[in-house]
């Protein structure tokens, strides 16, 4: 009775002690690292990553993974740039890039929810069908001479990560905010904790699934969007490997990759802390190829973590039905 | 004297501070037939896992061939010749014929050279013993369930078992493959193998058991040589003890009817159900594990839609395909085994009782925190949930908080129905009551209560009355005052050979 009183330790945690712990030695050795600028560039570097990894948390949170997003993010990038070349100003190329990561999104969705393929299967089918047909229909060509109105959204450049900023900023707000507020949200912890129960207790399993694809491709295109528009030109094999950097970035922030435990708080200190690994490790002089090994034994560790955690519990539980 | 095969003596064994077996006593000769039966639950399946170690005993000892074994354990048993077959087959599907039986007759080295002609040919050979005309280069999943059972006796056999225990092999098959294996059992007991065969079915053990033992409650009531009980004798021995406490007297019983069941069937295995049910009566569904009791809450509840006939809820026919559809027109659904379907044990009591009713806690689709923590404090008073907070997680609660958790959400949809699938089960004894009488307050304030049970105990001690369900149909519906634990046994155990 007595192990209700004690709550467990919040799953963010190790994540965030390793932020500070970074943050304090960096402080110590190497102060520059807290530049404004350097900062700017960190966060402009990232916020892809942080977007579409909102998306991948909700997708996740319902026991799937998407592993197409960074295959989905190639196309809306291409799709920005190619709205944007048509005239259209910047916002509406960013929305027709928002509508062809829900179509894609959906596409994945109706695979996984309905016709029953693992997500694993069908998305890594995406992942490769789409970068092909990215490749096959642009021949590899790059689009280039983007108008000016679409460089840095119309903005100045120096007010664009203001901006960004606030975008990523009311993006994670939203996103945390209907995780716990809405019913939506609890629906999807529900699907992810335990999908048959869920179902019986009259949740439509599939559409929360199929809705949390969607969703995610949504976010997708509007990181393609705001991170095409800060180069003049958009290679078709942009995004490569976004997809592992995002799973990375939500598994560090100790969401389970089983699904029905997670928050959108520790999937930001997720990405904030393998963003920031690579860069300190310049800023203290240790060779930036570490940076590759450091982040894979980050993600070691959050996976470590998080087994022996559910192996006890799964003891306790055990020992909770013999008893 | 022969010294048996097998013998079991002053077994015990108890789960969870529940007395499963109280010193039980058995024994199988060599060429022998003994018959296993009881009610579910009387402790027919723990002593056959503890024959064949699949769970050890607290106390006790079992011999084979007269020499007691110290530390039984599966591979002891099959060491000994001890094989069992279960009701369900539990082949590999995605191996062959040969390969599942070769598994389990072949040891060696890992890097052993399979000669696979020979595999082949053993097999064929064993399964022509059993009177299987399969191909041994045939997938497990490509068979049929009697096919499946053959195979596993071509296994027993081929290993040399000399005790073999069979539990409900008849369950899923047909007449005829009934016969043909029946026929195995006759020439195996001819060649000395001693056969411990369990069934609900009393026809069947009287013409091929030579002795048959009744357990009721975990302890042995009586052993009997062939012939030397009257199937009515069985019964009333099966069902023992006819007292039980009782609500008897309840207001509100005779309410308008809310549900009726014109006719439902469904290629599942429901075949041509009527039923009608008031507000305010609890119907006990009784019958055997299989008898299409859960099937039919299923039906109600949107899971397994039945193919034809008419639900009518309140006098209008209503369709009801998912669980939504169920839930809008006020059915909730308490399922069996609540660990895996009743709950979501990661989540608090307070989101476990409002998931199936968000709306009554939430305003344009926001939830509002406050009030689902009234509401769930509510309920849990109400239900006397004992918990330090309707924000603790589920899993931290015991089997019987767990399940007056599951009861609160289907509370708080305010039902017109409720289906209740086992709802005492695995629940310790204090509990239990206090759930039965909870039930009791629902249907005395109108709720109509379907409640499904394998315990004749608690469908006596609550129903008003009592549904006897048989291979997917109602073979009868007795008011309590008539219902006996006899006639709902002879309803539930009658057997229709064709």
């Amino acid at each position: 009775m007595r192990r209700e009183m004690h709550r467990e330790l919040p799953k963010e945690l190790p994540a965030a002690v390793a932020i500070v712990a970074l943050s304090g030695i960096l402080a110590l050795v190497a102060p520059g690292y807290f530049a404004a600028g350097n900062l700017r560039d960190l966060f402009l570097a990232n916020a892809p990553i942080l977007i579409v990894a909102l998306g991948a948390t909700v997708v996740i949170l319902t026991g799937q993974i998407d592993i197409s997003s960074g295959s989905a993010f190639a196309i809306c990038s291409v799709a920005a740039g190619i709205l944007a070349k048509t005239g259209l100003p910047a916002p509406v190329a960013a929305l027709g890039a928002c509508v062809v990561g829900i179509g894609l999104g959906a596409l994945n969705g109706v695979l996984v929810a309905y016709l029953r393929i693992p997500s694993i299967i069908a998305t890594l089918a995406a992942m490769v069908v789409l970068r092909d047909a990215l490749r096959w229909s642009t021949e590899g060509a790059w689009i280039q001479d983007l108008p000016a109105a679409f460089q840095w959204f119309g903005f100045k450049q120096s007010g664009y990560p203001v901006f960004a900023f606030a975008v990523a900023a009311i993006l994670v707000l939203a996103v945390a905010m209907a995780m716990r507020h809405l019913a939506a949200g609890r629906w999807v912890y529900a699907t992810g904790s335990n999908s048959e129960s869920a179902r019986l207790a009259g949740i439509d399993t599939s559409l929360v699934t199929f809705a949390s694809f969607a969703a995610a491709g949504a976010f997708t295109g509007l990181a393609a969007a705001l991170n095409a528009v800060r180069f003049n030109q958009i290679p078709p094999n942009t995004g490569v490997g976004l997809e592992l950097q995002v799973i990375a970035a939500v598994v560090v922030g100790g969401t389970a990759i089983t699904g029905g435990r997670g928050t959108i708080v520790g999937t930001v200190l997720g990405v904030i802390l393998l963003g920031a690994i690579g860069p300190a490790l310049t800023f203290l002089g240790v060779s930036v190829y570490w940076e590759r090994a450091i982040q894979g034994a980050i993600i070691l560790a959050a996976v470590a973590v998080e087994a022996v955690r559910t192996g006890l519990e799964r003891n306790e539980r055990t020992l909770a039905n013999q008893a | 004297m022969t010294i048996p095969h097998l013998a079991a003596r002053f077994i015990t064994k108890s789960f969870a501070g529940v007395q499963a077996l109280r010193k039980v006593s058995f024994d199988l000769n060599g060429g022998e037939v003994h018959a296993i039966i009881g009610e579910n639950g009387a402790g027919k399946s723990t002593l056959i896992k503890i024959m064949t170690g699949a769970v050890k005993a607290d106390s006790g000892e079992i011999a084979v061939s007269g020499r007691i074994v110290p530390e039984m354990d599966p591979a002891t048993a099959r060491a000994l010749g001890i094989a069992a077959i279960y009701q369900q087959p539990s082949l590999f599907p995605d191996l062959t014929v040969a390969e599942n039986i070769a598994l389990a007759l072949e040891s060696g080295h890992p890097f052993r050279r399979v000669r696979w002609r020979e595999r082949n040919q053993q097999a064929s050979e064993l399964l022509r013993r059993v009177g299987s005309g399969t191909d041994p280069r045939r997938r497990a999943s490509s068979l049929s369930m009697p096919e499946q059972q053959m195979v596993e006796i071509a296994k027993a056999i081929g290993a040399n078992a000399r005790v073999l225990i069979m539990d409900e092999p008849t369950a899923s098959l047909m007449h005829r493959e009934t016969e043909t294996l029946f026929g195995v059992i006759a020439s195996l007991r001819r060649e000395g193998v001693g056969i411990i065969y369990i069934s609900h079915r009393l026809e069947e053990v009287s013409s091929i058991a030579d002795r048959i033992t009744v357990l009721r409650d975990g302890e042995t009531v009586a052993t009997f040589q062939r012939g030397e009980a009257s199937r009515q004798q069985l019964i009333a021995l099966i069902a023992g003890r006819t007292d039980v406490e009782s609500f008897a007297n309840r207001e509100n019983r005779d309410g308008e009817v809310v549900l009726e069941l014109r006719g439902l069937s469904s290629r599942g295995g429901l075949r041509d159900i009527h039923l009608a049910l008031k507000a305010g009566e609890i119907l006990g569904v009784a019958g055997l594990v299989g008898s299409g009791r859960t099937r039919l809450a299923k039906a109600l509840f949107g899971l397994a839609p039945a193919d034809s006939g008419d639900i009518l809820l309140r006098g209008r026919s209503v369709c009801i395909g998912s669980p939504e559809d169920a839930i809008r027109l006020g059915i909730g659904y308490v399922p069996e085994d609540r660990r895996q379907h009743g709950i979501i044990l990661e989540m608090p009591i307070s989101a476990n009782v409002s998931l199936a009713n968000m709306k009554r806690v939430s305003r344009h689709g926001l939830l509002r925190a406050s009030v689902e923590h009234h509401l769930a404090e509510e309920y849990r008073e109400r239900l006397r949930i004992k918990a330090s907070s309707v924000e603790a997680d589920t899993s931290t609660l015991s089997g019987g908080n767990q399940q007056k958790v599951a009861l609160a959400r289907w509370l708080a949809i305010d039902p017109l129905v409720l289906i209740l699938d086992e709802p005492t089960q695995g629940v310790d004894v204090g509990a239990k009551s206090e759930i039965h009488n909870l039930i009791v307050e629902l249907a005395s304030r109108g709720v109509a209560i379907l409640m499904i049970s394998s315990e004749l105990e608690e469908i006596f001690a609550i129903s008003d009355r009592i549904a006897v369900m048989h291979r997917g149909a109602i073979r009868g519906i007795l008011p309590r005052e008539q219902a006996t634990q006899e006639n709902i046994l002879s309803l539930a155990l009658e057997d229709r050979l064709a």
